[in-house]
């Protein structure tokens, strides 16, 4: 991992500034292909120097929208802007932007330092000035005693490492990666992640990630759009994303967390504002304290994850309310922390984790015991999409 | 059990290898040495019309003797030889150059096609082998000859008039076409292959890191493609520079190639020594070429792993 760590990094909002103009901007943009909607009216802003991440399963048109950034597809409708100037129609070879591919798509027949000096021969930078950038880019992906090598002489971290310094070199406005890390194993994944991290703050780019892995997003991004079925359905920072879902299927693709279907008994306030919501999920009562999306009578989500219920053997204070009784009917044991699936009296199945935070090997809570799962009101949330 | 299946596998193996090397020693290896023997024999007019010079061991030494380069010698002495073999080079080369310009372009096109249709457009050029090759090559005395089918059909279009004929038959170019009509396919279907391996994201890449697309042809695609390219000639060049039957069908009096004059030394002036002989220079001169494209295909492999 990188030896010196740079400048501490600043709380960056543009998104929060109502006079920021956005760098990219998807407006109104529709893709088809034949009667296959990939991308559905969906309107984007990306700022200038943000981390953006487009997550979502696969065939949710995240790579359409990066293709259509980078020239490879025409929008059907709509336009992109890039600095406020639209882009259409523009061929991919003039676009100010890079793309670093899932396959690397590292030139075979061209060694290492050819393959990153690709790019810099085409804008016809002299000499010199090629062999500068290059030995650069070499220096930053840490790969300056590889130039020789063909792409087929290197490990899969290697190339992958070829592959964003030949995406780099050109100082593109906008970096795209399409699922850069897919190929890598889970350690070199997470050290790649905080590097890429580490370059895209020193260098001040602009990047836009497409991935389908959460985790690598949440890690990544100033913010993630969720996408699902070629629209957008959330937009936020990873916290938000994580914390406060908007709906059903955010909620469930991001991490883990308990759903109960519920009807709202009470509001203590108006639709909108900060108060109180009882809800009754056949029996189980809840309450929250949030913003009161609906009113009473509507049915709707009771959302909670996993570390945010409370496992114990003894019976909490309140028992009326946010807490009920089952059975463990399943642990799993993840090292740092442990799973325990509960079936409730009612018969349904929560999952509640505990931080491992003290080397038992024999945990207090095992298979068949008897547990109370409790909350407070502000660890659930409601959700009515 | 372990037992009989360790050596079992080792005698399939060897049997395996061993089949194909009995094939060339018996068919190939054997009468080549043949062919090198009569060729440093004299000529004789008898059945069969040279002397047989190997009786018996103690006659070894008397062969020995007997053997001379007197042919190879000949064939340095009298230009018709050296201007054939050059000749034939010449004719290969150019020909390997025309296939390659017009077998390229299809092949890329088959390799751009559509998956559906890709099959199809290979059959379409495997296609004429179902016919014979020779009646293929009559095919085209019947198109090019002076009264043939070019003629009657340039004079339907009326770009000829009733008494202008198309004077191709019997030309150095009746011979180019017929080659390149012939040998296509064996120049399209390795290039094709080479093509179809050819990843999209590469041209991608290129273009998007600013290269415009017939930049990146020569860039990306042509250089990638090059072991089909060299396969093509290799598998084109080699037979063309013997060829026989396409220079006797459609070429004329001005057509030298040492296919014909083998033909002629060995049934026309049945002189089967100096025939031999033609024969083996002609070897030697097309294993430089086989050298070359075996090297290459080495370097290729050796680049892949």
């Amino acid at each position: 991992m990188a030896k010196s760590l740079g400048p501490v990094k600043r709380k960056f909002t543009p998104w929060t500034d109502p006079g920021a103009q956005p760098f990219i901007r998807f407006e109104n943009i529709t893709k088809r292909f034949g009667n296959f909607v990939a991308v559905d009216n969906l309107t984007l802003d990306i700022y200038e120097k943000e981390f953006f991440s487009l997550l979502g399963p696969s065939g949710c048109g995240k790579t359409t929208l990066m293709r259509m950034l980078a020239g490879f597809e025409e929008p059907t409708e709509g336009r992109i802007l890039l600095q406020g100037k639209d882009i259409s129609g523009v061929p991919p070879y003039r676009r100010p932007t890079n793309m670093m591919f899932q396959s690397y798509a590292l030139f075979p027949h061209m060694s290492v330092e050819k393959n990153i000096a690709f790019g810099l021969e085409q804008d016809k930078l002299p000499k010199g000035e090629i062999e500068t950038r290059v030995q650069e880019m070499l220096k930053l992906v840490k790969l300056e005693q590889f130039a020789r090598r063909k792409p087929s002489q290197l490990s899969g971290g290697q190339r992958q490492r070829v592959a964003l310094a030949r995406s780099l070199a050109k100082r593109p406005k906008v970096l795209l990666l399409d699922e850069p890390l897919g190929a890598l194993d889970r350690k070199l994944r997470e050290e790649t992640q905080f590097e890429l991290m580490d370059i895209q703050h020193t260098l001040g780019l602009t990047f836009l990630i497409v991935t389908h892995d959460q985790e690598e997003a949440m890690t990544v991004s100033d913010r993630i759009a969720v996408m699902d079925k070629g629209i957008i359905v959330q937009v936020a920072t990873p916290a938000e994303i994580y914390e406060a879902p908007n709906s059903r299927y955010v909620a469930d693709f991001i991490g883990d967390i308990n759903l109960v279907e519920g009807k709202v008994v009470s509001t203590s306030a108006a639709a909108g504002q900060a108060g109180r919501l009882a809800l009754d999920c056949d029996g189980l009562k809840v309450a929250v304290e949030q913003e009161c999306p609906a009113l009473a009578g509507n049915t709707v989500a009771f959302a909670i994850r996993p570390e945010k219920v409370r496992i114990s053997l003894d019976t909490p204070a309140q028992t009326d309310v946010n807490a009920v009784r089952g059975e463990v009917w399943d642990i799993g044991y993840l090292g740092d922390f442990s799973l325990f699936l509960v079936r409730t009296e009612d018969g349904r199945v929560l999952r509640a984790a505990q931080a491992n935070v003290s080397r038992l090997v024999d945990r207090p809570i095992t298979f068949g015991d008897q547990v109370w799962l409790h909350w407070s009101a502000d660890a659930g949330l409601v959700l009515t999409r | 059990m372990s037992q009989a299946s360790a050596t079992s596998p080792g005698k399939a193996r060897w049997l395996v290898v061993a089949v194909p090397y009995v094939w060339l020693i018996l068919f190939f290896l054997m009468p080549f040495v043949i062919i090198v023997k009569i060729s440093l024999s004299d000529t004789a007019i008898s059945m069969p019309p040279y002397t047989p010079v190997f009786q018996g061991f103690s006659t070894l030494r008397d062969f020995i003797s007997q053997l001379d380069f007197d042919n190879y010698l000949f064939l340095t002495e009298d230009p018709l030889y050296s201007e054939a073999y050059l000749s034939s080079l010449r004719v290969a080369v150019v020909s390997t150059l025309l296939l390659l310009l017009v077998g390229y372009p299809m092949a890329l096109c088959m390799a751009r096609a559509n998956h559906g249709i890709r099959p199809t457009l290979v059959m379409l050029v495997i296609l004429p082998f179902w016919t014979s090759f020779l009646i293929r090559v009559y095919a085209w005395i019947g198109i090019l000859k002076p009264e043939g089918l070019l003629t009657l059909l340039l004079q339907s279009l009326h770009l000829y008039g009733p008494d202008e004929q198309v004077q191709i038959f019997r030309t150095q170019t009746a011979v180019y076409i017929g080659i390149v009509y012939s040998y296509l396919p064996f120049m399209v279907l390795p290039l094709y292959s080479a093509l179809e391996k050819l990843d999209g994201t590469l041209l991608e890449a290129a273009n998007d890191l600013g290269c415009p697309p017939w930049k990146a042809f020569w860039k990306i695609t042509f250089p990638l493609s090059l072991p089909g390219v060299i396969a093509g000639s290799m598998i084109c060049f080699i037979p063309i520079t013997g060829e026989f039957v396409i220079p006797d069908l459609l070429g004329g009096a001005q057509t030298l190639m040492i296919g014909k004059t083998l033909w002629t030394e060995f049934f026309g002036n049945r002189d089967w020594p100096l025939a031999s002989a033609v024969a083996v220079i002609l070897l030697i001169v097309l294993v430089i070429p086989i050298v070359i494209f075996q090297n290459q295909q080495r370097k290729a492999e050796g680049g892949k792993a």
